[in-house]
């Protein structure tokens, strides 16, 4: 890949799982299939793929904070929900014409990550580590969750619109692409399929990038030791910060995204529940790989949507056994020791061939 | 003149005096090794000039600054550098991604390649460049360490038992580097039990004692120093 800028370079490196041709074929492919798929089936089933596509940004910034970074976030929720609160408020109020929508997806992301920033500011130059992370970060969320459900009064309203409590906000306009030949409103189907898988993408390979520059090689330096990293002259609280902010506003696309896809947020998308899920796609994926991640996170969600259908109350208990037998078995994750099996066999393939 | 100045240093965790009112110079340009009994409070003058522990009164001077209340990222861009007693290499990460991470900050792209290689063989690390460091025999940790910590070319470097589970061919060997490294123009502080080591490249010895500087000279004028050796016998005998 020695032809391609520098920063396209760093695609591939030590911080993430694939590489070479192989991979990059099997990439492309699977995306032609993403992108032709909703001409096989229904807008059903399509919108339903869409809410999977939603919480792969949340399972990715856990995968950034925890699975590079170290730092175990339980309350990624918490940037969820201020971001989905913040995108209904702006909408509710300013409305979605002149591409104001797209607006509001940028302003409540980065109202969730300025949040990061002050809560983050606090934690880390507080030198709270470890286990504690996780407590506070839980608090904040429990805490935001247990607010918003007290907000059912009339007097809870900004503007227009109206919090409205345990019940949650609802009717605020989808995203809005302004065109000239009429706004392209992206409904719970194919237009809003492709806005997420297009968002997806980016997000995904800007990630790669990311992981794989040196500022990723000090966020991993981070996790494996702290103190060495500072001692190698790293600023190691702002790198931390920083990667915090970074997973907020991933977070924060899965609120907007999901408060645009069903036109509802409401506070238990903070709350217990809420919290734990992604941990566990996350922990059952890989959390120390994005395309890990982002497999795990498809796969556990989809099994899980399975047996909420079929299975009703056991899914949660199922989802727990889950995590359990991915700390056994593969401590790493299922699908990044499945993809880890796959590289050695094929490295040594090729070595045979020789 | 003096790289390094400690000025009535101390240092309280809880009533437990650890660092009493600590006085050293290190010349620059110096091999100075830092030797005393376990609990002298050794560890904790590095940490305290690292800046990983805050002084309850006493100065810092380094190069003629004040550091005194910088952080410790700050004073290795300021030049100091630091091998922990504990290898802390990068566990999960390969060899050469360790190098990296320590060499990145100062280096950029082919310059960086080159630098890393070059690193490499220094270290006698190529065959393994691959491996994950946390694979590697403990010696070998220990020098690639040694290799984190050098490659930022600090003007003081801080060891802190650098020899500790080697064999004496590698405690030589990482002796005649330390030398080589000093004949570059790096002055170096190290803490050091063992003795050989001690004698092979010190060129000053201070004993720390209960967390006070209890002698200092030549390696012979401390090992002919009767006292000296009753503290280390009243160890021994405790």
């Amino acid at each position: 890949m020695n032809g391609l800028p520098g920063f396209l370079r760093r695609l591939e490196g030590p911080q993430t799982v694939g590489r070479g041709p192989a991979f990059w074929i099997t990439f492309a492919i699977v995306f032609a299939i993403a992108c032709a798929y909703p001409l096989f089936s229904d807008g059903y089933t399509v919108g339903n793929t869409v809410y999977f596509f939603v919480w792969v940004f949340i399972a990715l910034s856990l995968c950034v904070i925890w699975g590079y970074g170290g730092s175990l976030s339980f309350g990624q929720t918490a940037f969820f929900g201020i971001a989905g609160y913040s995108y209904g408020i702006l909408t509710l109020n300013f409305g979605s014409a002149y591409g104001f929508t797209l607006v509001a997806l940028v302003l409540a992301v980065v109202i969730a990550a300025l949040f990061a920033l002050l809560l983050g500011y606090f934690m880390f130059f507080g030198r709270i580590a470890g286990v504690f992370l996780g407590i506070v970060t839980l608090a904040v969320t429990l805490m935001l969750e247990r607010f918003m459900a007290q907000t059912a009064g009339p007097e809870w309203r900004i503007g227009a619109a109206r919090l409205n409590g345990f019940n949650g906000m609802s009717a605020m306009p989808p995203l809005t692409i302004p065109w000239s030949g009429g706004d392209i409103v992206l409904l719970a189907d194919i237009g809003l399929y492709y806005a997420v898988l297009g968002l997806l993408l980016l997000v995904y390979l800007g990630l790669r990038i990311l992981m794989n520059s040196s500022f990723g090689n000090v966020i991993v330096a981070i996790r494996e030791n702290p103190e060495r990293a500072e001692m190698l002259g790293y600023d190691v609280r702002k790198y931390q910060l920083i990667t915090f902010v970074i997973g907020a506003a991933l977070a924060g696309i899965s609120g907007v995204l999901y408060t645009a896809w069903g036109q509802y947020i409401t506070p238990s998308s903070m709350g217990m529940t809420a919290a734990a899920l992604p941990l566990i796609w996350v922990a059952v994926g890989g959390r120390s790989d994005l395309t890990s991640t982002v497999i795990g996170t498809l796969v556990v969600l989809a099994a899980f949507q399975a047996l909420t259908i079929y299975g009703s109350q056991y899914a949660l208990v199922f989802m727990g056994v889950l995590l359990v037998l991915t700390v056994l078995i593969a401590p790493n994750g299922l699908v990044l020791g499945a993809m880890n099996l796959i590289s050695r066999l094929v490295a040594r393939r090729s070595k045979g061939d020789v | 003149m003096a790289l390094l100045e400690l000025r009535g240093l101390n240092k309280h965790f809880g009533g437990l005096h650890v660092t009493n009112s600590v006085d050293l110079v290190l010349e620059a340009g110096e091999i100075h090794c830092l030797i005393g009994p376990n609990g002298a409070g050794k560890s904790t003058l590095f940490r305290l000039i690292l800046g990983e522990h805050h002084p309850g009164s006493g100065d810092i001077l380094f190069a003629g600054e004040n550091i005194t209340a910088l952080k410790p990222f700050a004073r290795i861009h300021r030049g100091l550098s630091v091998k922990f007693q504990v290898p802390g290499v990068f566990k999960g990460l390969s060899v050469r991604q360790n190098l990296e991470i320590a060499l990145q900050r100062t280096h950029r792209s082919v310059e960086l390649a080159r630098e890393i290689d070059r690193l490499l063989t220094f270290l006698n690390l190529e065959a393994e460049q691959m491996q994950t460091a946390g694979n590697l025999s403990h010696g070998q940790k220990q020098w690639l360490e040694i290799g984190m910590a050098i490659s930022l070319k600090p003007q003081l470097l801080l060891l802190d038992e650098p020899t500790a589970g080697m064999s004496p061919e590698e405690t030589h060997q990482t002796g005649e580097m330390v030398q080589r490294l000093n004949a570059d123009g790096m002055t170096v502080l190290a803490i050091e039990h063992d003795m050989a080591f001690v004698r092979q490249v010190a060129q000053r010895v201070t004993v720390l004692h209960l967390g006070q500087v209890f002698a200092q000279g030549s390696i012979d004028e401390i090992v002919a120093d009767e006292r000296v050796a009753a503290i280390y016998l009243g160890q021994a005998h405790a």
